[in-house]
């Protein structure tokens, strides 16, 4: 057989029919579930009268509208509560799984699926969410999808698709001390821009992703998305294994051999072709910022803010000047002198337990400066919230000023009461920085967890790798 | 879903790259369980000066007049002109209810995020791809005619400009197809029922561990 890429395997596994314009029938494994883009699916399967056809395949959750405050009260706003109660209705109905609010399992979808073992090797993962790329960490072909599809999926178990095309991205060599899969997944999209992985399924290979954590393979798949690639995958090797071995929903007994002997077959052949190839060199990142209002948009800390001036597509010049004007800045001022309202440090990017821990070492013993208004911690699930509290983290993030939340999405896109108000600038780890993302008329950043911790600090940006 | 059939249009233009889904519909709107009703929050923060909500009546905020879909005759737009990489960002579908909610049938630009672009045939929306080029071209005509009008033709796969040029668009045969007989994915998926036991009888045996 021809070489494959880790695309095409996957793919091949799940085609149940070939049309003879090329459209095709894929068969999907793990359906990830929210309260923002099911209620509409759920209605029409229920009007059409169909039923779920496979009900093991869903794991649910609420997550955009849960408050991170004051969960005794449950949600005061009535719009999101409807939405969360008719989330439950709808799980309760059906018999679905579901990590209701006030269970310790329930936070982000893109944090809860990998820690339970609901995103396995070799599977097909969708969710009506864009960052189900996050997932191909796991070398799943995971995918965002809209509410439509949704309803498809619930009523067929497959998806009508076309084949996308392979690029791969290469980081060669290893990253120096102190850079993050934030500043690699930032780096990339810089260099091949927000539309760069249009059309294709983008692989990420090299030295610094082997080498990188699951929680940091994951910040570099999220992030997918923003560079216009609905999915990314990353090779299974004994990281990936490691991680999934004696999660809930993992294989166990005998079946864990077998699933083992697959699994071990993730990734693209050594003679495998890809439409396109990208190479950037590791060594030479460096911690990265966004300064305007799309991921593309994105310095080193040691850099300037680039002049429109000396753009010559007039398209993107527009662009530039757009996003300068809303985001209240000048070309050429440098990276660190940006001072900063606001910091959040969360997001199904970087909400995991190693991103807080990244946070807590730049934090501990330091303080909040007092020109921040509010610095805020939301962990991704009630998982990693416990996990960091019975490792001291919540102490160090409260002493510096930090306050310590329930998880959610939270600020990432402000759909609870988390949000900028206008004019505000915040040093975020989330993953979009477009305008009016974090609250109408706020200005985002988009930064690594140890970025935003020296922020929060100093009150501007400045060079993690500088503090010690 | 309704039948797509050729019609000519008002055009109104935003003149910007990446207009990504934040801006075509804020996400405080994405709390509704329903899937009408979001026409009047299009571009929401463009739109109005005074900030919105769920709720909030849409008839007492303030318009802000510079903004396109505000003034005549474009209230009554049917045809969308944009620029590069439409629509990028979140996978809400809630973006292409907004656009047709408002009248939209037809988006234009050079190139759709994938997820936008997927989305848009599932309810009707006719996303079309012409080159910078020609884009460029139709933004420097709307400047130039008050009430300028195209004409879009899916059988023939064309839009037409007054003077009668033609500019050919691409469109998948199966898409095309579902568009103009307004037909259900959903429908169609269903009549292969027995492919998708079947396969999955293979697939179960071979990954016994997935239904463990
Ligand atoms: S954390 Fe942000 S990006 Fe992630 S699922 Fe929630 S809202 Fe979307």
């Amino acid at each position: 057989m021809a070489a494959q890429t880790l695309y095409d395997k996957i793919w091949a596994m799940h085609e149940v029919r070939r049309d003879d314009d090329g459209t095709r029938l894929l068969y999907i494994d793990r359906h990830l579930v929210h309260e923002v883009t099911s209620p509409q699916a759920f209605e029409g399967l229920a009007k059409a009268n169909r039923p779920i056809w496979r009900k093991q395949s869903i794991v649910a959750v609420p997550d955009h509208n849960v408050p991170t405050i004051g969960l005794e009260q449950g949600i005061t706003d009535p719009v999101s509560r409807l939405q969360v109660e008719t989330l439950d209705q709808n799980c309760d109905k059906y018999a679905l799984v579901e990590f209701k609010m006030g269970d310790v399992r329930q936070g982000i979808v893109h944090i809860i699926g990998p820690e339970q073992g609901a995103t396995l090797p070799g599977m097909t993962v969708v969710c009506g969410d864009s960052h189900t790329s996050t997932h191909g960490a796991f070398a799943a072909l995971a995918f965002g999808i809209g509410t439509s599809e949704v309803e498809h999926v619930l009523a067929t178990q497959c998806l009508i698709q076309k084949k996308s095309k392979n690029m791969r991205v290469t980081i060669d060599g290893a990253v120096a001390e102190g850079i993050t899969a934030k500043d690699i997944v930032l780096k990339i999209i810089g260099e091949i821009g927000i539309a760069g992985g249009t059309g294709h399924t983008i692989e990420f290979a090299g030295e610094a992703i082997t080498s990188l954590s699951m929680e940091g393979r994951m910040t570099v798949c999220n992030m997918t998305i923003e560079a216009g690639a609905r999915a990314g995958l990353i090779a299974c090797d004994q990281t990936t294994i490691d991680y999934i071995e004696g999660r809930p929903f993992a294989p166990s007994g005998e079946n864990w051999n077998k699933a083992l002997d697959y699994w071990q077959s993730l990734h693209s052949d050594d003679e495998a072709v890809f439409d396109r190839e990208i190479h950037i060199d590791g060594t030479s990142i460096e911690p990265q910022v966004t300064w305007g209002t799309s991921p593309e948009m994105v310095i080193a800390i040691g850099d300037v803010i680039p002049d429109p001036a000396a753009e010559a597509d007039a398209v993107k010049a527009g662009g530039m000047q757009n996003a300068l004007d809303y985001m209240g800045l000048k070309a050429n001022t440098a990276c660190d002198q940006i001072s900063l309202d606001k910091i959040f440090i969360g997001s199904c990017t970087n909400s995991r337990i190693e991103d807080l821990r990244a946070a807590a070492r730049v934090v501990k013993g330091r303080k909040v400066a007092n020109t921040i208004k509010l610095a805020m911690v939301v962990p991704g699930s009630g998982l990693v919230k416990q996990q960091a509290e019975s490792e001291g983290l919540d102490k160090i993030f409260i002493e510096a000023g930090f306050e310590w939340r329930e998880p959610g999405c939270s600020m990432c896109l402000a759909m609870n009461d988390d949000r900028l108000e206008p004019g505000e600038r915040c040093a975020s780890t989330s993953n979009r920085n477009f305008e009016g993302r974090q609250g109408k008329g706020g200005r985002t950043h988009l930064v690594s967890p140890a970025m935003a911790a020296a922020a929060a600090v100093f009150g501007h940006f400045v060079d993690v790798r500088e503090l010690n | 879903m309704e039948k797509f059939t050729p019609f000519r249009g008002i055009v109104a233009g935003i003149d910007r790259p990446n207009i990504d889904t934040d801006a075509i519909i804020p996400k405080q709107y994405l709390k509704s369980i329903k899937r009408s009703g979001f026409g009047v929050n299009l571009f929401d923060d463009w739109r109005y000066l005074d900030p919105g909500h769920p709720g909030v009546d849409n008839a007492q905020r303030r318009l802000n007049p510079e903004f396109v879909l505000n003034r005549s005759p474009f209230r009554h737009a049917q045809i969308l002109l944009a620029r590069r990489n439409f629509a990028c960002g979140s996978s809400r579908e809630h973006a292409v209810w907004a656009l047709m909610d408002f009248g939209f049938r037809v988006v234009i630009a050079p190139s759709f995020a994938d997820i936008f672009y997927n989305n848009s045939f599932k309810n009707g929306l006719l996303p079309i791809a012409l080159g910078e080029v020609l884009v460029d071209q139709l933004f420097a005509e709307l400047e130039q005619q008050q009430d300028y009008q195209l004409g879009i033709d899916l059988e023939k796969q064309v839009v037409s400009n007054a003077a009668g040029i033609e500019m050919p668009f691409e469109i998948e045969e199966f898409r095309k197809y579902c568009l103009q007989n307004g037909l259900d994915d959903i429908g169609l998926t269903m009549q292969h029922t027995d492919a998708i036991r079947s396969f999955e009888q293979q697939y179960y045996e071979k990954l016994p561990w997935l239904v463990q």
